[in-house]
Formats: structure tokens, C-alpha cells, sequence
């Protein structure tokens, strides 16, 4: 019986089906201390002073920090993307001599329950002398602290590209300008963050509450606390959502750790919802300006592009990776022969950005495909035809970029992308659909279609290690340096073992997030734990059971090669005899364990088409969506179920970023969305059925399972397919050009002539 | 605001007697007095619905309650729902049709079906689905929870 390819239900759902689960806020222990942050009420300023008397006076506070008192604690290193000149931008855990957002934290009070520490917290007085805040990232680059050294406020322009951009742009039959938007947003998990740090008898200090990256996270923690990474271990706990933002390492962190150290007792800091919004890691916030030569067909000789994205007011772990990837990847699916990128990396006073679920690629994704769009409209061709042009051939699979993205070479590893195109329009019925929808639109009704296509990436290595052991009651244990965001990895996990082994994923456990179960690991992110952790767990236990047919040749007196394995057990061909593996396991010394190691050194490339139906409301100009598809190839599918999962959720989380959701700012630098109230995301009545059309047509060579990953792909092209859904719903091609379409924002545009 | 109340919570059908501060919220109470970790706190500002819970029939933001204002009234939790290692309808659907991924918003999703259900027992899918809409989840795209739902409440119409 396969494994593989079947939608198996969730080993983790049980636990948090009944209650019983354990999330960072579930963890407490005797005698903690509870951490809460003082941040900074203003966007920009010098800090003068801070008065923490009347704190330090309230019942049941133990101790108040401010930069003082943690001055032997570096600034927060980059963890990707470090490029030359962005070290001097980096976050330090409570702020020195300057505040740069609203929320940045100044000091933190530790007490003896949430509530006494969130009164004293109030109380603890900053004294700032204001200035005026950098809020636009596209302004000519500020002063990041004035009168105390020359830093701007533009720490790094990348540039890329390739080909002869002057001589595509001297034989082009047009040229077509573009300008577009993508607001500000984030993953926001449905949990906060939280961190508790609790110093053992044995000197080990424990971070609980860590998630994505924990192995990383250990040793940059360890560096800064000046500890032995022997002597810090890192601990997941059941984890609500990661999408970027969680995981990665914080100001709060740290100053948990560093107060376990220090006041020896447990400290638990737990965020609160207005913190997350202000203080976890904002993302997205580009603006592209492209210039694309084109043939008369609308093939794209020449992309000329520039773009900003504004980074908030520190460079956070990320470095680099967010612009980094948005100029390696704009391309996406088309040829494009030459190619000129400039990413201008810029700081304002808000709160610092990261990544956000198909980072670099839902924006740029946004700009391409409305880039398309314009194209054709401009040529007066059909914009699914002009796609069809610059699609990149199968039969120039696998395709050399000639580009580099998060310090690997950029080649599509394999596609059939006018195949799937072809596919999707074919599932829709599109030529039917599309008079289906202009005659609703000739009775009055503002409905459209829009279709966008993009590459995704997935898979980034460098390793993976995993460890597969069977017990004497055959019991089996997957030891892995991944770690689980919610997205089904313990189940994931076992069907890719279960292949092999031939036994029931139930008889399994799966171990993830645990620093000191295992020596290597680079965690979730990147859409990397099937491909990486679960091709090491396929090596782990053929490894494994190479052992075991060894023994099992010793126990039944044959040659292990004329050996047949079926369900668990070997089976002598001749004698009928048969030993199962819980007996190996028990009859083996040493018992019985696999250990599989992957690497690569190349991301892969899955693929996929968007296609939207909407309806506007012409008098609220609010926008519905009526119904969604999502045609993605992922080379080969582990769990069907899971995938479509992770595609129909990323595709309704992408709706919120194209209609609904934007940190808004006031002139003054104050968020202006710090509560769901304000921060809109879809509920059930905004999200549409989605309709995912799988497919496993082009399996990635890179991998001994084919994979490529589920965790993005079904967010990257909303914004796209639904820009322009709206311009068909409108009849106003190239209307939208930002995101998120908001009522207001419609309202303005249809109030302008058409035209401009 | 530090003088402490000693009051009773029926949580469960098990009696609580906890020492809180008035203006600790039942969701608090629950989860650090009771121990009850299953209700989840995903706002605190009544929006995003992970700690509804049941009190006196109905579903309910333990985040905007006060634990004092409970005393005498039923609460049940998560916790509550399945019988010893008999899931309930709800938990038994959302796991087979995948409407959970995280899990952190789940227990508000389940005790917002069971509490609807429970205070109208003739709703029907249009209006559970309406009311669907007063929790958030971020994982899932609510398609599954809508699917669950849809089959848990024929079960549970059914006495099942």
C-alpha cells in the first residue's frame, strides 16, 4: 500500500482538536516572572531619558530594564541576505539614543503576574525630544540619526540583471511604463508570539515558545548571551502560524533569555495583539516602476526596472532577502532576454519589515503580470495570448536565469508551463466563461475575470539531516531538524517514511523543533521542510532498512537480497518464514535506527496560474470575489489534502492583502491598524471557494522524491489575477495599480476621467 | 485593583473555586485559575473569536467577560466537548475534512458551532454559515471548517 499520494488524515490534530495542545502562552512554570515591554509611544525621536521609579515602586515588581542595563548585548544579526553596509541598521533588543517606530521597545518590566507587570508598565515614563518622521520610502534618503553620524536612510541598492538592455529597447515596436503599489502587510498568525526561558539545574538554559528556525536561532542567541550553545537549547511548542514573521529571532527573545540568566527564575513574556501589530515583523511595501520593450507580437525584449521597498526603521534577520528575491525572481515565467534591476532598500519610522509568505514574489508578481496586461492592451492583443508568447518553452527546461537569488544560482529546474496554462483555461471552460461574464456585464453588472501566471521557489538547502528508529513494540520515531508552523509536517513526514517502511503513519511519532534531538537543522521556511527534511527522511530510512534486511538475513538464514520486504516484515521465499522489524529492533544490539542526510545547492521551481471572478459593488465600491482557481504544478504531492489546503488558505490570505489588509499610517508616524478592528482580514463571507487544480506534471530532478513545495504558491499571483479582474469587472484596463484595491481607493479611481 | 474576589466557576460540569481580581477576564481565569489552557487568546479585543467558549448555552468571547460575572452560570470549554475519547461530531468532522492546520483558532470555531447549535438547535447551514463569519482563522481559507461544519451539523441534528 502506497503512502505517498494519499489524503491522509493529521497525526497532530488530535491534542489540538481536544484542548490539549501546548502553545507558547500553555507553557508556565513555578515561580515565573512575567516580561512585559515598554515601547516607544512616538515614530521618531531622541531618547532623553527614562524614569522607571513609579514602576519600580508597584507591588510585585522585580526589575526594570532599560539599553543601560543590557549594553553588553549586541545588536540582532542578520540570519540571510547580508549584504555589505546594512550592519550599522541592525535592531538593538531596547532602543539607544534614538526611537524609529512606534512600538520599538525602550524597557522592558519584570513581575511577579501579567496584569501587575502591564500596570507597571504603563508607568514607566520616556522622556523624547520628537523628530520629524521619515514616513515615505520613496522621498529623497534622510538622516537615520541625525547629528550623530552620516548613516542615510538608504542603506543598500541591489542591482542585477543580464543581456543586452540597450539593444532590446532600440529594436522595440513599443515601449510600455508602468507604476505600481503593494501596501503594507504580514502574515499575522491568529497567535502571538511569546517567548518563555527557563535556566535548568543542569545549566541549561531552555527557550520555549521558539519556531521556523531554531537550530539557527540557538547559536545566534548563544553568540549574543556569550554562552556556550551546549548551554542553550531551543524548544518548539505547538506554534499558530508562521507565514514569515514567527521565528524569527527579536528583541523579546533575547531579553527573555538574558533575564532568565539573570534573575534566575523562569520569565515568560507573552505579546499581546496591539504588540503583534506594531512590533512582529511588517512586510510587502514596494513600489515598481517597469519599462519593458516589446515586439509586436508582445514578447518582452528588454525589462528595465525600478523599485523601492520600504523596510521600516531597522534591518531585521532578513537582511536583504525581501528585495533580494523581488529582483532575482520579477521575470517569473517569461523568457525575457535581457534584464536590468535596480532595488533601492529604504527606511522610514515604522515598525521594520521581513518576510510574508511568498516574499518578493506576490509583489513582483503584482507588478509582472499587471506589466502583461498593460502590454497587451497597449497592443490591442489578447493578454492570455501575450502570455502565451513569452512563456518559456518546456523544451528549454531546465532554464539558467543567469541571475542569482539568496546566494544560489536561479535555474528553473523543470515546467511545462503552456501546458498548465492550457489546462487551466480548460478546467474553467474559459471561452465559455468569458461570454458567460460579458453578458452579465451587458445587463449592468461590474463582474470580470482576471488571470495572472508566476513561478515559485522552493526547496532552499543547504542540508537536512533525520534520524528514523524502530523500537521492540515497533514503534517508530522520525527525528528531524524541521520544524512545524501547522502546515502538517509530522504528518507529511510519516507518509514519506511510511513509503518505504510500509507500515501505518500511526505507529509513528515526529519529532521537530527540538535543538537537542538533533545536531543539524535548518527549519521551515522557504517552502523547504517537504522538499529538504522530507527527502533526508526517505534517505534516513532506506538507510534504515538496509540495516534491518542485513539482520534480517542473519535471523533467517539468507542472503538479505533474495529477501522479499512487505508490510513491515521480511519474508524468506522459500521457507515462508518472516521476521517484521519490531523484532529486528529487539534482537538488534544497537538497535535499529536510519540516518539520512540531503543536500543541495539549488532551489526548485514550482509553477502555477491564478484566475479570479469578481463582482464590484458600484455603489460601495466594495469588491467581491466570486469564485478562485488555482492551477498549480508541485511536482509530486505527498498528501493531496494538506496541499490543497495550504493552497486554498495562502489563497485567501492573498485576497486579504489585495482587498482588505494595510498598515495604515497617520501623518504623524502612528499606526493606524493595531486591532483586527482595524487591520481587516477576510473572514468566511469574504473568502470564495477555491477551486485547486493539482497537478504533477513537471517532478523536480533535484530530489529523489520529485517535490516541490505547497507553502506559497496559492498566495502569489491574488493580487495579480484580482487587479485585473477588477479592470475587466470596470472595463477600465490598468485601473488598478495598488493593493490593496480598498473601497476608497476605488472610489477615488472611478471618480478620476477615464483614461489617466 | 488588587483586591482579590474568591468566587466559583462551573466549568464543565466540575466546580472551580478560584481567588481572581475583578477585573481578570474568564478567558484568564480559565486558563491560569483552571488550567484550561484548550480557550485561546488570539486578540483580547473580541474580534477574532479563538476563545469562545459556552456559557449558559450560548457562545460567548470569554476575552470580553469578566471571570466574576460567571459565577453561577455553566461555562464549558473545549475541553468539555468530547466525551472521555469519543470526539464530537464537530472534532470528528474537522479532522477528517482537514479544517484545521495551526489549531490555534480551532477550539473557538468548535465552541461557536456547538454553542450556536446548541442555542438553536433548528438553525440551519445559511445561518451557521453567517455565523461562521464572526471568527477568523488564518490558516485554513474556512473552505474545510465550511465543509466540516456542513456534515457535523447533519450528525448532530441526527443525535449522532
Amino acid at each position: 500500500m502506497h503512502s505517498i499520494g494519499r489524503p491522509l488524515k493529521r497525526l497532530e490534530d488530535r491534542p489540538l482538536l481536544t484542548g490539549a495542545g501546548r502553545f507558547a502562552a500553555d507553557i508556565a512554570f513555578p515561580g515565573q516572572v512575567t516580561m512585559r515591554v515598554v515601547r516607544s509611544p512616538v515614530a521618531f525621536g531622541r531618547l532623553l531619558a527614562i524614569d522607571a521609579s513609579a514602576a519600580l515602586a508597584c507591588p510585585g515588581v522585580l526589575a526594570v530594564w532599560t539599553a543601560a542595563d543590557v549594553a553588553d548585548l549586541p545588536p540582532i544579526d542578520f540570519r540571510m541576505t547580508k549584504i555589505d553596509g546594512l550592519e550599522p541598521y541592525r535592531q538593538p533588543v531596547l532602543a539607544r539614543d534614538f526611537v524609529r517606530y512606534v512600538g520599538e521597545p525602550v524597557a522592558v518590566v519584570f513581575a511577579a503576574d501579567p496584569y501587575a507587570a502591564e500596570d507597571a508598565a504603563d508607568l514607566v515614563f520616556c522622556e523624547i525630544d520628537d523628530l520629524s518622521p521619515c514616513l515615505d520610502p520613496l522621498a529623497e534618503p534622510g538622516e537615520f540619526a541625525p547629528g550623530a553620524s552620516t548613516l542615510r536612510t538608504e542603506p543598500a541598492v541591489l542591482r542585477k540583471g543580464y543581456g543586452d538592455l540597450d539593444a532590446a529597447f532600440a529594436q522595440a515596436h513599443a515601449v510600455v511604463e508602468l507604476a505600481v503599489s503593494i501596501g503594507r502587510h504580514s502574515g499575522i498568525p491568529l497567535e502571538t508570539r511569546g517567548a518563555v526561558a527557563i535556566l535548568g539545574d543542569d545549566d541549561v538554559l531552555t527557550l520555549h515558545g521558539a519556531a521556523k528556525v531554531v537550530h539557527y536561532n540557538r547559536d545566534a542567541i548563544a553568540r549574543m548571551l556569550g554562552r556556550d550553545p551546549a548551554k542553550l537549547q531551543l524548544s518548539e511548542c505547538h506554534v499558530g502560524g508562521g507565514f514569515g514573521i514567527r521565528g524569527e529571532i527579536y528583541p523579546e527573545d533575547v531579553l527573555a533569555c538574558a533575564a532568565a540568566l539573570r534573575l534566575r527564575r523562569p520569565v515568560r513574556w507573552i505579546e499581546d495583539r496591539r504588540e503583534h501589530q506594531i512590533a512582529a515583523n511588517h512586510s510587502r511595501d514596494q513600489s515598481h516602476r517597469l519599462r519593458a520593450a516589446v515586439d509586436g507580437r508582445g514578447f518582452i525584449l528588454g525589462l528595465d526596472v525600478c523599485f523601492f521597498t520600504d523596510q521600516g526603521a531597522y534591518i531585521r534577520t532578513h537582511g536583504a532577502t525581501v528585495s533580494d528575491l523581488a529582483a532575482a525572481l520579477l521575470p517569473g515565467p517569461y523568457i525575457v532576454p535581457a534584464y536590468r534591476v535596480e532595488g533601492h532598500i529604504r527606511l522610514t519610522n515604522k515598525t521594520p519589515s521581513g518576510t510574508y509568505r511568498a516574499p518578493g514574489r506576490y509583489e513582483t508578481t503584482f507588478a509582472r503580470e499587471r506589466l502583461i496586461d498593460a502590454i497587451a492592451h497597449r497592443l490591442g492583443l489578447d493578454p492570455v495570448a501575450v502570455r502565451r508568447v513569452n512563456l518559456i518553452p518546456e523544451t528549454a527546461m531546465p532554464f539558467d536565469r543567469g541571475i542569482d537569488a539568496l546566494g544560489t544560482h536561479v535555474v528553473y529546474d523543470s515546467g511545462k508551463y503552456h501546458d498548465l496554462l492550457e489546462r487551466a483555461l480548460g478546467h474553467l471552460g474559459y471561452p465559455a466563461l468569458k461570454d458567460e461574464i460579458a453578458a452579465r456585464r451587458a445587463t449592468g453588472e461590474a463582474v470580470g475575470l482576471g488571470l495572472a501566471f508566476f513561478v515559485e521557489k522552493s526547496g532552499l538547502g543547504p542540508r537536512d539531516l533525520a534520524r528514523v528508529s524502530v523500537a521492540g513494540d515497533g514503534a517508530v520515531r522520525i527525528v528531524t531538524g524541521a520544524c512545524s508552523i501547522g502546515q502538517g509536517v509530522e504528518t507529511a513526514m510519516a507518509q514519506i517514511c511510511a513509503e518505504t517502511l510500509r507500515v501505518p503513519i500511526d505507529r509513528m511519532t515526529v519529532v521537530h523543533g527540538q535543538t537537542r534531538e538533533i545536531p543539524i537543522g535548518f527549519g521551515a521556511y522557504a517552502s523547504r521542510v517537504t522538499v529538504m527534511t522530507g527527502s533526508a527522511v526517505k534517505l534516513a530510512t532506506e538507510d534504515l532498512l538496509g540495516q534491518a534486511s542485513r539482520i534480517a538475513g542473519r535471523l533467517l538464514q539468507a542472503d538479505p537480497a533474495v529477501l522479499a520486504y512487505r508490510d513491515g516484515a521480511f519474508l524468506h521465499p522459500d521457507t515462508g518464514a518472516s521476521v517484521d522489524l519490531a523484532t529486528i529492533a529487539s534482537q538488534s544490539a544497537e538497535g535499529l535506527t536510519g540516518e539520512g542526510l540531503f543536500e543541495t545547492s539549488h532551489m526548485n521551481y514550482p509553477y502555477g496560474v491564478h484566475v479570479a471572478q469578481v463582482r464590484i459593488d458600484r455603489e460601495t465600491c466594495g469588491v467581491s470575489v466570486e469564485r478562485y482557481l488555482v492551477a498549480y504544478d508541485i511536482g509530486r504531492a505527498i498528501n493531496p489534502m494538506l496541499v490543497e489546503g495550504q493552497i486554498v488558505g495562502a489563497a485567501v490570505q492573498g485576497i486579504g492583502g489585495a482587498l482588505l489588509e494595510e498598515f495604515v499610517y497617520d501623518p504623524d508616524g502612528q499606526p493606524l491598524a493595531t486591532s483586527f478592528a482595524d487591520y481587516l482580514m477576510p473572514t468566511s463571507r469574504e473568502a470564495p471557494p477555491v477551486d485547486v487544480l493539482l497537478r504533477e506534471d513537471a517532478p523536480s530532478p533535484l530530489n529523489p522524491l520529485g517535490v516541490k513545495g505547497a507553502g506559497e504558491g496559492g498566495l502569489t499571483a491574488v493580487g495579480a489575477a484580482i487587479a485585473s479582474a477588477v479592470d475587466d469587472a470596470l472595463g477600465r484596463p490598468g485601473l488598478v495599480s495598488r493593493l490593496p484595491i480598498t473601497p476608497d481607493f476605488l472610489h477615488g479611481a472611478l471618480a478620476a476621467p477615464a483614461g489617466r | 485593583m488588587t483586591d482579590r474576589l474568591a468566587t466559583t466557576l462551573d466549568v464543565n460540569g466540575r466546580s472551580y473555586s478560584v481567588t481572581v481580581e475583578p477585573r481578570k477576564s474568564l478567558a484568564d481565569a480559565l486558563r491560569e485559575d483552571c488550567g484550561l489552557t484548550g480557550t485561546h487568546l488570539g486578540c483580547e479585543h473580541g474580534v477574532c473569536g479563538a476563545c469562545t467558549v459556552i456559557v449558559d448555552g450560548k457562545p460567548v468571547r470569554s476575552c470580553l467577560m469578566f471571570a466574576v460575572q460567571a459565577e453561577g452560570l455553566a461555562v464549558r470549554t473545549v475541553e468539555g466537548l468530547a466525551e472521555g475519547d469519543e470526539l464530537h461530531p464537530l472534532q470528528r468532522h474537522f479532522w477528517e475534512q482537514h479544517g484545521l492546520q495551526c489549531g490555534f483558532c480551532t477550539p473557538g470555531f468548535l465552541m461557536l458551532v456547538a454553542g450556536a447549535f446548541e442555542a438553536d438547535p433548528t438553525i440551519d447551514d445559511a445561518a451557521m454559515m453567517e455565523v461562521l463569519s464572526s471568527n477568523l482563522c488564518r490558516c485554513t481559507g474556512y473552505q474545510n471548517i465550511a465543509k466540516a461544519v456542513s456534515l457535523a451539523l447533519k450528525d448532530m441534528r441526527a443525535g449522532r
